[in-house]
């Protein structure tokens, strides 16, 4: 086992709490009718290609991708197109979606292998790879849901160097992609290999927290055993510590390069792709299978049974409560995601989408403990900023509109961790006004750029 | 003792000299030369420097209309939202277009009452950002936050929210209609309409567009684009935005006929005389008695 | 329908707030007050009960009939303040003197700005230094230390010199003659002196126990003692016959006390690491000049004072180092 590496700029370590850790992958049953959003990515939603009345196979394509950054979405069971219409997302807002009433047996559309065996040769060549990727609509499954065919393309006169596979699951109680590590060890490691091939290098490297020991040995072991097939991949312990499954964060715990402010991680020679979105490009490229499901966690510390499900798109986000024991009484807070950077839910009903790496039900006292007083200048949130920024700083300036300050504070270098909120001692929303200050500061930004 | 006296005043004194010379010539050196009837424009304006008129400030705005007060000899297209600019034009010997008053109006009634609370909010206090993380407390994508960047924003102190409803008021003695808070609000919500003759003005109270079954979800005041009002309308005045009905001020002659066949109760008639206005004025706090 | 709560992320929040990094520093400060009990007997305790509820009162007025916000009080940081206010003056100061040294503690030294958190100065030094310039003869008459089990709880104080205070009077050839029989009771706490910082031990068990908690952190008191500690060695050096050897300097008069408990106060120091060893650094030769050369037998305050009003600029000065900005990639 190589020795443990980690960052070394700020970084929190919240309690681990993960209950579904020992929970192995259950597959959910689907429901009369699912709802596929036509946004599940990050950047524009996809174009809808089917209409009302129209019968789709498991696995056909219904949402083309329009515009650069945005990405395919497919028909997870097979049925009838009820509606094209709106529905509720976790926010609240509507957005649209196609409403498929599901047939009872699955019919998957042509070319695509269903069976469970494991498929070591890689055919296809880069190109095809990353054509393929982007054909079967594959994201960044860790929640940032950025499009991976996009990453996985390698700008001219760059040259990638590593590929970093993100198996850190930094956030609290999250467990997919641990569950998916131990269960489709194999499957997940031709997916790094084609990865490496996608991107044009022989350098493979898997970063995980030291709190997924199991994992850890687990893959150490299959390497050695195979170790003609997966030449170049190599295991990784980090240190368990938030954020060290951000992006910049995994690149400079691994390889010590610092991604440059405001650059993406291709100046530093890596690629970093999530453990699910791997193991979703090995289906689609040995298997010709687009992205149709992932693995959500559904837990909480007052969850009755917490659990993984191997879930559709498209499910109801209550179903998965109820199949997880139902939604205890003291919850107030719903989280889509994680507890550092997920999302807080209005409706339950949402759809399942390809971002939703878990649900999280949380109690007040757990999430809140928020009287909210002075700042005292402790300077724990500048000590915790994984990026050296100054979060009291930028607090102050957002709240004042002064983006001119933002900006030379480097605002837009906020990878929006919530390290810095999660340890101010004043419980002040220190990442809401950086966020607000980002989002205004980004504007004007891009305004001056146009000019 | 004497001595310490004499040089010290000697020295402060020379010193003072000196620099009263340096400072002379320096003065001369950056002296800018300025014409005075920018300051006397400058004063006829509010000098709140909301930005209403498009310019940086009351100031900006008195130099732009200098200008093309001597270039043009007019001073058309510059106004100051809030201000009758032919003050302005008689201090530069011209006369400038009537000057219409003015006035925001929130187009939105998501009162606690009318559209219950879902859920419930815990962050910082600005619309802009929340309205990033949901559709809103009573479930309307459309409607209004509540949490007053557009209070935040009025330089004269037009706005607050009141405790009841959670919406902002209006209040039409310090409103001077100089827009800032409609450039604000996040879901576009504020407008700025003319005053109408007696202070009666006739507008829409909902913004937002989505069809009337998900709007009947969330409030129970909220236009479902059902135009009854539009066939009512004897002026042409009002058009569909999508499923939101809009009253062109233009057109309206404030008849007040629509408001009182609205099913939902979303099209309000401000200080017309009793009983013609019995469409509920929660959001506007003003006499619906008399003008 | 449930009403779930909308915030945005994080979720989940440290257990840290205010009121625990008060009531740790106050915890912290306890085996020096127990200390002061032992040699001032109930003039300690009498003096330090007044002062903190003095303090508390006072924001509490503030806060309720002035400011009309919501009240603070209980986030105990008035406590600490009157505390260490407590600890700065000797410990037979006349009551109303100290009463009038809280009310400007908070009520010029922290209220005014808006409150905890916003005052540029360490309200306790203010106080002090206020009563310091106010009433010198008061401020200047230490009590002799003298333990509650020989003379009993009640005893009447005797006054003394201080340490420092015999050297600015006549050199340092009477205080090397006493030193080096009493360095022993000087660092146990048995001397003349404002009672709270008699005791070194005490207090750094204290220290100790904020620097485990990370509610301070190490680098400015350190900074602090070694500045102090390299000077006052050097004019040692130099001259010996009129500069003490620099370890009488660490343990006289308040340094221990300044350098973890005041000069590490949240509020009013930097926050970045170089801006704390350059504020120690301050503090630590501003204090050697004042106790060397200043008319005060004792500069501690003045100099953690005197560097608080440079901490804003400091701050801007320090900033910490943007991932990915300064140093670029290896490629």
């Amino acid at each position: 086992m190589n020795p443990i590496k980690t960052f070394h700029k700020g970084g929190v370590h919240p309690e681990e709490n993960k209950f579904s850790a020992d929970q192995p992958i259950q597959d959910f049953p689907m429901p009369k009718q699912i709802i596929v959003p036509l946004g599940q990515c990050l950047g524009a939603p996809a174009e809808c290609i089917v209409n009302k009345g129209d019968r789709v196979l498991t696995g056909q394509l219904i949402g083309t991708a329009k515009g650069f950054v945005s990405a395919n979405v497919h028909s997870p069971a097979t049925g009838t197109v009820a509606k094209v219409d709106v529905v509720m997302d976790h926010t609240g807002y509507y957005k649209p979606a196609v409403f498929i009433d599901r047939e009872e047996q699955d019919e998957w559309v042509e070319g695509v292998i269903t069976s469970d065996e494991l498929i070591t040769d890689i055919k296809l060549d880069g190109k095809a790879i990353i054509d393929k990727v982007k054909e079967c609509g594959i994201v960044g499954m860790g929640g940032a849901t950025f499009p991976t065919h996009i990453k996985m393309m390698v700008p001219e006169g760059k040259k990638a160097e590593y590929v970093i596979i993100n198996a850190a699951e930094c956030e609290p109680y999250l467990t997919c992609d641990y569950r998916l590590l131990l269960e489709k060890t194999m499957e997940f490691l031709v997916g790094v290999k084609i990865v490496m091939k996608g991107v044009g290098t022989d350098k493979g490297i898997i970063g995980i927290e030291t709190n997924k020991m199991p994992a850890i040995e687990l893959l150490d072991k299959t390497i050695r055993e195979h170790q003609d097939l997966f030449k170049g991949i190599e295991v990784q312990p980090l240190k368990t510590k938030y954020p060290q499954g951000g992006e910049k964060q995994i690149i400079k715990a691994i390889t010590g390069r610092e991604v440059p402010s405001g650059k993406l991680p291709i100046e530093t020679g890596c690629v970093v792709v999530n453990v699910a979105s791997t193991f979703a490009i090995y289906e689609a490229v040995q298997k010709n299978k687009p992205l149709i499901e992932r693995i959500v966690t559904v837990t909480g510390k007052s969850v009755k049974k917490p659990s993984n499900f191997r879930c559709r798109f498209g499910v109801p986000a209550d179903l998965l409560i109820e199949a997880a024991g139902g939604l205890p009484e003291d919850i107030t807070d719903v989280i889509n995601g994680g507890p550092m950077m997920g999302k807080s839910v209005s409706v339950t009903s949402f759809p399942t989408m390809k971002g939703t790496s878990g649900i999280l039900l949380m109690t007040r006292r757990e999430a809140q403990d928020r009287h909210q007083t002075n700042c005292i200048r402790c300077g724990r949130c500048a000590k915790a900023c994984p990026m050296g920024l100054q979060p009291f700083l930028l607090h102050k300036v957002a709240k004042l509109n002064d983006f001119d300050e933002t900006e030379k504070n480097h605002i837009m270098d906020c990878i929006e961790c919530g390290s810095c909120e999660f340890t101010c001692p004043a419980n002040i929303p220190l990442l809401d006004y950086i966020r607000y200050g980002k989002a205004k500061t980004g504007a004007i930004i891009r305004a001056r750029s146009q000019k | 003792m004497s001595n310490i006296l004499l040089i010290s005043l000697i020295v402060l004194g020379v010193l003072g000299a000196v620099l009263s010379v340096i400072l002379y010539f320096v003065a001369q050196k950056f002296k800018v030369e300025e014409n005075p009837l920018i300051d006397e424009a400058e004063a006829c304006l509010p000098g709140a420097n909301c930005g209403g008129c498009g310019f940086a400030g009351c100031r900006a705005l008195a130099e732009a209309c200098v200008k093309q007060a001597a270039e043009k000899g007019n001073i058309d297209g510059l106004a100051c939202p809030g201000t009758d600019m032919g003050k302005v034009a008689a201090v530069l010997g011209l006369t400038a277009a009537a000057f219409e008053p003015k006035i925001a109006v929130v187009r939105c009634n998501g009162s606690c009452k009318n559209s219950p609370a879902k859920v419930h909010y815990e962050g910082a206090d600005i619309c802009a950002f929340a309205s990033t993380l949901y559709a809103g407390k009573g479930g309307c994508s459309k409607g209004c936050m509540g949490l007053g960047d557009c209070v935040k924003k009025c330089n004269f102190g037009a706005l607050h929210i009141d405790k009841e409803t959670g919406l902002p008021v209006v209040d039409p003695d310090k409103c001077v209609g100089c827009g800032v808070c409609a450039r604000t609000c996040p879901r576009n919500i504020i407008e700025i309409r003319p005053r109408g003759k007696k202070d009666r003005r006739v507008y829409v109270c909902c913004s937002n567009t989505d069809k009337g079954a998900l709007v009947v979800k969330n409030c129970s005041v909220g236009c479902i684009g059902c135009q009854k009002c539009l066939k009512e309308c004897p002026f042409e005045a009002i058009e569909m935005r999508g499923n939101l009905a809009y009253i062109d001020p233009a057109k309206c002659k404030a008849c007040g006929k629509c408001a009182k066949v609205c099913p939902r109760g979303a099209i309000h008639a401000i200080n017309f005389p009793t009983p013609k206005a019995e469409a509920p004025t929660e959001v506007e706090q003003e006499k619906t008695v008399t003008a | 329908m449930a009403n779930y709560t909308i915030s945005g992320s994080p979720h989940v929040h440290s257990t840290e707030n205010t009121q625990k990094i008060m009531c740790r520093v106050f915890l912290a400060l306890v085996p020096a007050l127990l200390v002061a009990i032992y040699y001032f007997g109930w003039y300690a305790l009498r003096l330090t009960i007044v002062t903190v509820a003095a303090c508390m009162l006072t924001e509490w007025i503030i806060q309720k009939f002035l400011i009309k916000g919501p009240l603070t009080i209980n986030d105990g940081s008035a406590a600490v303040t009157g505390l260490l206010l407590a600890f700065n003056v000797p410990a037979n100061l006349p009551i109303w003197m100290a009463i009038v040294g809280s009310i400007v503690a908070i009520g010029i030294g922290k209220m005014p700005y808006g409150g905890l958190g916003k005052n540029p100065f360490n309200p306790a030094l203010v106080g002090r230094v206020f009563m310091l310039v106010s009433f010198p003869t008061a401020m200047t008459t230490w009590p002799q230390a003298n333990p509650i089990f020989e003379k009993g709880f009640f005893a009447d104080a005797i006054t003394g010199p201080t340490p420092l205070g015999i050297l600015k009077e006549s050199g340092a050839g009477t205080l090397a003659e006493m030193g080096d029989m009493q360095f022993l009771d000087m660092v146990l706490g048995n001397r003349g002196g404002a009672f709270g910082e008699v005791c070194a031990i005490a207090l750094l068990i204290g220290a100790i126990y904020l620097l485990i908690r990370k509610v301070i952190d190490w680098q400015t008191p350190l900074t602090i003692l070694l500045t102090v500690f390299v000077f006052t060695g050097i004019c040692h050096l130099i001259d010996h016959e009129t500069f003490i050897a620099p370890w009488y300097h660490l343990v006289y008069g308040g340094l221990i006390l300044g350098a973890f408990f005041m000069a590490t106060d949240m509020v009013t120091t930097p926050m970045t690491v170089k801006g704390k060893i350059l504020f120690g650094f301050g503090v630590g030769l501003i204090t050697v000049v004042i106790r060397l050369w200043g008319a005060y037998p004792e500069g501690v305050s003045f100099a953690i004072l005197i560097m608080n009003a440079f901490t804003p600029l400091i701050n801007k000065a320090f900033k910490p180092q943007v991932f990915g900005v300064v140093k670029p990639s290896k490629q």
